[in-house]
């Protein structure tokens, strides 16, 4: 009998896992798929490792911060700052038609940014900035509000509002065309606040120290282990069914398989389905591996997020990919003391995730191949010419994030109504991770901590 | 245990949380969120590490207790008297 068995091994699954390990807590992961990680996995493919999901970590804070979201987790873990080895950006733009904003984690830039750029919106970006701080984004009963209303009462120039909005809904946002305000200050901190950062070894290094801390505090990790139902007795978990029919039982279950998707596992569906709606937002994104570093052809900028129309729009396309906008990260971008074996573009569009879902397999590949090269001319206007430099191409689509995830739709940012308390129809049965909502790497693993503090640690 | 060394213990615990704050000239009567960065995940943390390693419950209505070095140790002390007994 575990005290508590957690699904999924990804980033919320295994701080989690940390928090309960080191307080002598019998815990164990059951995580699909045959490796870690979950939304922010890897791969590797002709020779060559690929991250999947980050780009960057957001929340950058320097050695020796001791407030603020890193500076937290990194103590709660009991890991030390050199563990994530985050090396800062070069610099990210947002690109918008005749208008360009550079933010860098220095948030003054943006700021004189933008006083130069809307000399008339300068005080009414300040105002909203004060209100973003004044904010408790970590209050968990704090109630869902639309961000735009709020925005657009303190900036009344749309083109700022949609710059604004852009690389936020991109890095976070399970909704279109607006988010709840609580989002989006966690995301306007972790992103425009404190900035970016990277290990020079990637989004692998991360995952390891997170194992290897599990483990070392006596946690079991089980991969291949995809659950097949959520077990209760009388509206109590009692534990798990595995998929190869193993029974685990356990006093409470903790899932960072995403709201809906735990629900279909459980035996018992709740009352109310509605809060529980999978989400629709994905992406599909393209990978470059050049023969050249992006600084050789002249791109220097750490992340590039466009948009070529007068309006910015953050839906599920009609069409199998928003050809319209998109992200250009070059991981090569951050401030390393070394550079990369190897330079690297990726870009990433909104899709449709019906369409990929449902195309056959023949057409599938043929459509992933033309619709990557629609992507590249897209987001050439923004960017070098790099082509005659790729010496490999890789993509994934909505089919292949629910294929290693399992979450429905390949929703990268999960349902739209996120579950802050963690608390389901099942007394002891409780969500972490992008459902829960505190969002990106470093919110993800905070998520994991606070779901096991509050409901698992503090309880008893 | 003595008090001095429920204070060592409380100290240890306190490094081990936040590492990166200066403990050397931590005032005993003054309150700790006066004098580092703690917040409530690490108050928990508190409570917690006293729990794994002395077996000691602290209910959450006695966390006022924790407020200064003094107070925890005057909190502690009969605590741990009977649980080290």
């Amino acid at each position: 009998m575990y005290d508590t068995i957690i699904i999924g091994a990804g980033l919320s699954g295994l701080a989690a896992g940390i928090r309960l390990a080191y307080y002598e807590r019998p815990v164990c992961i059951v995580e699909k798929h045959t490796t870690i990680g979950g939304l922010n996995s890897f791969y590797r493919l002709r020779k060559r490792d690929h991250d999947v999901g980050l780009h960057a970590v957001t929340n950058y804070a320097k050695p020796g911060t001791k407030t603020g979201p890193l500076s937290k987790l990194l103590r709660q873990l009991r890991l030390r700052w050199e563990d994530f080895d985050l090396t800062p950006q070069c610099g990210s733009t947002v690109a918008f038609p005749g208008v360009t904003l550079r933010f860098t984690n220095e948030f003054d830039v943006l700021e004189q940014q933008i006083a130069e750029t809307f000399p008339t919106q300068i005080d009414g970006f300040r105002r909203l900035v004060r209100r973003i701080n004044e904010h408790d984004e970590l209050n968990l009963a704090a109630r869902e509000s639309s961000a735009r209303e709020v925005v657009s009462s303190e900036i009344t120039d749309p083109l700022l509002v949609d710059m604004l909005f852009c690389p936020l809904m991109f890095y976070g946002s399970p909704t279109a065309h607006d988010m709840d305000f609580t989002q989006f200050v966690i995301m306007f901190k972790a992103v425009f606040q404190e900035g970016f950062g990277r290990p020079h070894e990637g989004v692998r290094l991360i995952m390891r120290k997170l194992v290897k801390q599990f483990r070392g505090f006596g946690g079991e990790l089980r991969l291949r282990a995809g659950v097949q139902r959520i077990l209760s007795d009388n509206g109590r978990v009692t534990g798990v069914q595995l998929e190869d029919g193993t029974v685990l039982e356990a006093k409470h279950v903790v899932s960072s398989a995403g709201s809906a998707e735990t629900m279909r596992l459980c035996d018992v569906e709740p009352a109310e389905p509605e809060p529980y709606r999978p989400g629709a937002i994905s992406f599909v994104e393209t990978i470059f591996s050049l023969d050249c570093m992006p600084s050789d052809l002249g791109h220097n900028e750490t992340i590039v997020f466009y948009n070529d129309s007068n309006r910015f729009a953050y839906d599920a396309p009609h069409e199998p990919i928003d050809l319209r906008s998109g992200i250009i990260c070059s991981p090569n971008n951050f401030q390393y003391d070394k550079p990369l074996d190897e330079g690297r573009v990726r870009i990433t569009a909104l899709a449709n995730p019906d369409y990929w879902m449902t195309l056959p397999q023949e057409q599938y590949v043929a459509e992933k191949e033309a619709w990557t090269q629609r992507i590249v001319e897209s987001a050439l206007r923004f960017m070098p010419d790099f082509r005659s430099h790729v010496v490999d191409t890789d993509a994934f689509t909505p089919r292949t994030i629910t294929k290693f995830t399992s979450h429905f739709n390949g929703a990268v940012y999960g349902a739209p109504h996120k579950i802050r308390s963690g608390q389901t129809h099942l007394q002891n049965l409780f969500l972490c991770g992008t459902d829960q909502g505190f969002l990106g790497i470093i919110g993800s693993m905070l998520s994991g901590i606070t779901i096991a503090n509050l409901h698992l640690l503090k309880a008893n | 245990m003595s008090a001095d060394q429920i204070r060592q213990v409380i100290l240890n615990i306190l490094i081990r949380i936040a590492p990166d704050n200066d403990l050397t000239n931590l005032k005993d009567e003054v309150p700790f969120r006066e004098q580092m960065e703690l917040d409530s995940m690490d108050f928990l943390d508190i409570v917690m590490e006293i729990r794994k390693r002395y077996r000691v419950q602290i209910p959450e209505e006695d966390y006022t207790f924790l407020n200064t070095m003094a107070s925890t140790v005057g909190y502690l002390l009969p605590r741990l008297q009977a649980a080290t007994a």
